[in-house]
């Protein structure tokens, strides 16, 4: 078999195995040990690559890519410097759970170990950052192994997975072959939630006086919204989302509780403290979602629904743990709820839980998202909520890490699965704009947004040339503050306003650094700009950076402090027109 | 048994494939997360691609739950089995080199000759011996040379195995009260780990 197999040189075994996987899309950069796969590369078709100006880009972008398509994502870089500077991305996408494919370039098989120029230990250094990495050693395995590359990238719990590519096995020739399937022993994750557990899930919904839903990122990646959308309206059960659930449930609609967790909503982290039965979906227990783990939740039953089952009980004891697929086990849960509903008589908790949609629905009232208006300065809540109804909730969003991405999450009102990139587990500054540029790679077309804050930005700003070279449209709102604001917010809350090593000034100018790659610059500096800006921003095409000069002091509310229970949240102090103008906001009247 | 801490040491059996990077992966896993290993060994099996270490650990219900978890997660692990609650037998191997002046030889000798410890190197001054058995045994024979004076010692670390396949089902039977407990297997070091 093997004598009749045509033969191939590794690097060409490598496109050939991508083009099979359906990839038409790698961010790289080239360099040494992985030139012959670029000379391949040179006239290769049906895959696009994309030059990014830093590595860790190319892992956001495959990130971005990933997240919002559904689909892998690859990427493609040198050996030694190249491989070290993505490890950072591999450690955002192992902690978020995003599933891609990266290949390192390696020095040849017969230097690996004798520091040879540059060498790095690629596998040893990304083993912790992976789901799982292989180094090839031989390149009759190299089809295989890119194989199960993919395979473990996607199924399970996603995650990123690392290919190690010596440089001799890329020359040489080797017969080629690719596998049909995957067959790997000993990993068979479990994808149909036990039917027993089920059962008793739904038991339990049906009875509890005081449910609520508390879903993830889970719900996205296994595309399982509309299964969630059917179990929250047949059981009338509220729903909160995590910071990467966002866009798993509709925020408009009267069941939404918004997000929970150390800015989330007063109204999720009251309805979660005082639930009996809480569902967690595809969701992991993330100490910014529970705050004090002893005073989580302290009366609900606790069901969890996790493809992982390391996740379950991790952080918080368990009472009905699922492990399986969210889309398949919601699915088979919603069936379950509607037999259990048939048998079991209404009546029984039918008034306490016309009190609980009471008591939510007044937490709701009670206190919305606010912020103090001003005529003078720019505040930054305001300029997302703009983005929000000009939109439409439509838009591809991508953040930074900081105020600026809490103030994304909570004021956006997100419709959308898939529409939504923020590095959640990780908290990866420089996140922002290689996110999106990957985004707009993969969503050709649609409006792709990062709403950044001044620091994250200078990052990854050199970016901007690849948005610019490669005609990627991306719409960057810096919300500038002049610092790392969200250190010095606590260092106002926390260390007694000792500011220390957050001051960024006003430089660089970002319109002239914009102008300077090639793209369009804007600045608003007043209230009354902001809307203008943006217009300009989304009609402008290409890239374009908006610069948004907002208020230094503010900060985002509400605000649990580290090591607190969510219940001792920090509210924003409430002002009669502000809050008109969030409930507005919120409820549309 | 517990210790005050609620800790408890574990032996736990992991089959993983026989692939470079495995044994590191394993260990990574116990670093990156804080948990200590006591011990780690590693072989292969009748099956040359497949290996199997045997851990021990110490930690409280919840440390041990994770270390299981964690360990099943890893891509190459095969099957990651808790011997600690199942009947089975555990061996260690000492070897130790200790001072033996003449007028100390026959005292060694008589605690080797005890202990079925093995003399496998003399010289002048000193013995060198082979010992096989459980933790305990280990600790009484270091504990009984070290006036002599030890020069130096290596532990293997242990390697455990599960008495029978049935152990399992066993363990679910005792449960269900169907059939009587077992003795624990190494209570009492006198009567297994001596005799051996
Ligand atoms: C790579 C990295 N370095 C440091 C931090 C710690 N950190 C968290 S938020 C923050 C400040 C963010 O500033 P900016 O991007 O301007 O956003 P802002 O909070 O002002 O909206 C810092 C330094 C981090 N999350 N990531």
């Amino acid at each position: 078999m093997e004598g009749r197999a045509v033969k191939l040189s590794g690097a060409r075994i490598l496109l050939e195995c991508l083009k099979r996987e359906g990839v038409d899309l790698i961010f790289g950069l080239p360099g040494g040990a992985v030139l012959p796969i670029y000379d391949v590369l040179y006239d290769f078709e049906g895959i696009r690559h994309i030059l990014v100006r830093q590595e860790a880009a190319a892992g956001h972008a495959a990130e971005g890519y990933s997240r919002t398509t559904g689909r892998t994502g690859v990427c493609l870089v040198t050996s030694g410097p190249a491989a070290t500077n993505l490890v950072t991305a591999l450690q955002d996408a192992l902690m978020d759970s995003i599933p891609l494919v990266a290949f390192t370039g390696q020095v040849p098989t017969h230097l690996i170990g004798n520091d040879a120029f540059q060498e790095a230990d690629n596998v040893g250094i990304t083993r912790s950052a992976t789901k799982h990495n292989f180094l090839v050693k031989d390149g009759k395995d190299l089809a295989g192994i890119i194989k199960e590359a993919f395979h473990i990238a996607a199924t399970g719990r996603p995650g990123p997975v690392h290919v190690d590519l010596p440089k001799d096995i890329l020359v040489k020739e080797w017969p080629f072959e690719y596998p049909e399937t995957v067959h790997l022993r000993s990993y068979n994750p479990t994808y149909d939630g036990h039917p027993g557990q089920i059962k008793k899930a739904a038991r339990a919904i049906v009875r509890a006086k005081r449910p609520v839903l508390y879903v993830g990122g889970g719900v996205i990646s296994s595309d399982a919204s509309p299964e969630l959308y059917e179990l929250a309206e047949l059981t009338q059960v509220p729903v909160t989302q995590t910071l990467m659930g966002l866009g798993a449930f509709p925020m408009a609609h009267p069941l939404s509780l918004d997000m929970l967790g150390m800015h989330g909503t007063y109204y999720a982290n009251m309805a979660v403290h005082n639930s009996d039965c809480l569902v967690a979906v595809g969701a992991r227990f993330d100490d910014r979602v529970t705050g004090r783990v002893d005073a989580f939740a302290p009366n609900a039953e606790i069901i969890h629904i996790d493809i992982d089952p390391s996740s379950i009980s991790k952080n918080i004891q368990v009472g009905i743990p699922i492990v399986g697929d969210c889309k398949r086990v919601l699915g088979k849960l919603v069936e379950a709820v509607r037999e259990e509903m048939k048998t079991y008589p209404q009546g029984a908790v039918k008034e306490a839980r016309r009190q609980w949609t009471e008591q939510v629905a007044e937490w709701k009232r009670a206190e919305p998202l606010r912020y103090e208006w001003s005529d003078e300065v720019i505040k930054p809540q305001y300029v997302v909520e703009e983005i929000s109804n000009l939109t439409n909730g439509e838009a591809l969003m991508v953040t930074g890490v900081g105020q600026h991405q809490m103030w994304a999450a909570q004021y956006y009102r997100f419709k959308h699965p898939r529409t939504w990139c923020t590095s959640g587990g990780l908290g990866t500054m420089g996140y922002g704009l290689p996110t999106a540029m990957g985004v707009q790679a993969g969503n050709p077309g649609k409006l792709v947004i990062n709403i950044d804050g001044d620091g994250s930005f200078a990052m990854n700003s050199q970016e901007l040339a690849t948005c610019f070279e490669e005609g990627l449209p991306v719409k960057t709102v810096i919300i500038n503050n002049g610092g790392h604001g969200m250190v010095r917010q606590w260092q106002r809350i926390i260390y007694k306003e000792r500011f220390c090593a957050i001051d960024l000034g006003s430089s660089p100018d970002f319109v002239k650094l914009a102008e300077a790659y090639g793209c369009t610059g804007i600045r608003a500096t007043k209230p009354s700009e902001v809307v203008p800006a943006l217009e300009k921003m989304i009609a402008t095409p290409g890239p374009v950076v908006l610069d948004v000069r907002v208020n230094k002091d503010e900060c985002v509310f509400p605000m649990v402090p580290a090591g607190g229970a969510n219940i001792d949240m920090i509210l924003a102090p409430p002002s009669r027109e502000v809050r008109d103008r969030a409930a507005k906001s919120q409820t549309g009247f | 048994m517990a210790d005050a801490s609620g800790n408890t040491k574990h032996t736990i059996a992991v089959l993983v494939e026989n692939k470079f990077g495995v044994l590191s992966r394993v260990a990574g896993l116990f670093s990156a997360r804080g948990y200590n290993i006591e011990s780690l060994s590693v072989g292969e099996t009748l099956d040359p691609s497949v290996s199997r270490m045997t851990l021990v650990v110490n930690g409280d219900a919840f440390v041990i739950e994770q270390v299981m978890k964690q360990l099943h997660k890893l891509i190459d692990v095969i099957k990651v089995i808790d011997l600690s609650v199942e009947t089975h037998v555990e061996r260690e191997m000492l070897l130790i080199r200790v001072n033996a002046e003449p007028a100390a030889r026959a005292e060694i000798l008589r605690i080797a000759d005890i202990f079925r410890a093995k003399v496998v190197d003399v010289t002048a001054a000193s013995y060198t011996l082979e010992v096989t058995g459980e933790e305990t045994k280990i600790e009484a024979i270091l504990e009984l040379l070290r006036p002599f004076g030890i020069q130096e010692v290596v532990r293997t670390g242990k390697v455990a195995i599960a008495r029978s396949p049935k152990a399992r089902l066993r363990r679910v039977e005792e449960k269900l009260g169907k059939v009587a407990p077992a003795q624990p297997a190494n209570q009492d070091p006198r009567v297994v780990g001596f005799a051996d």
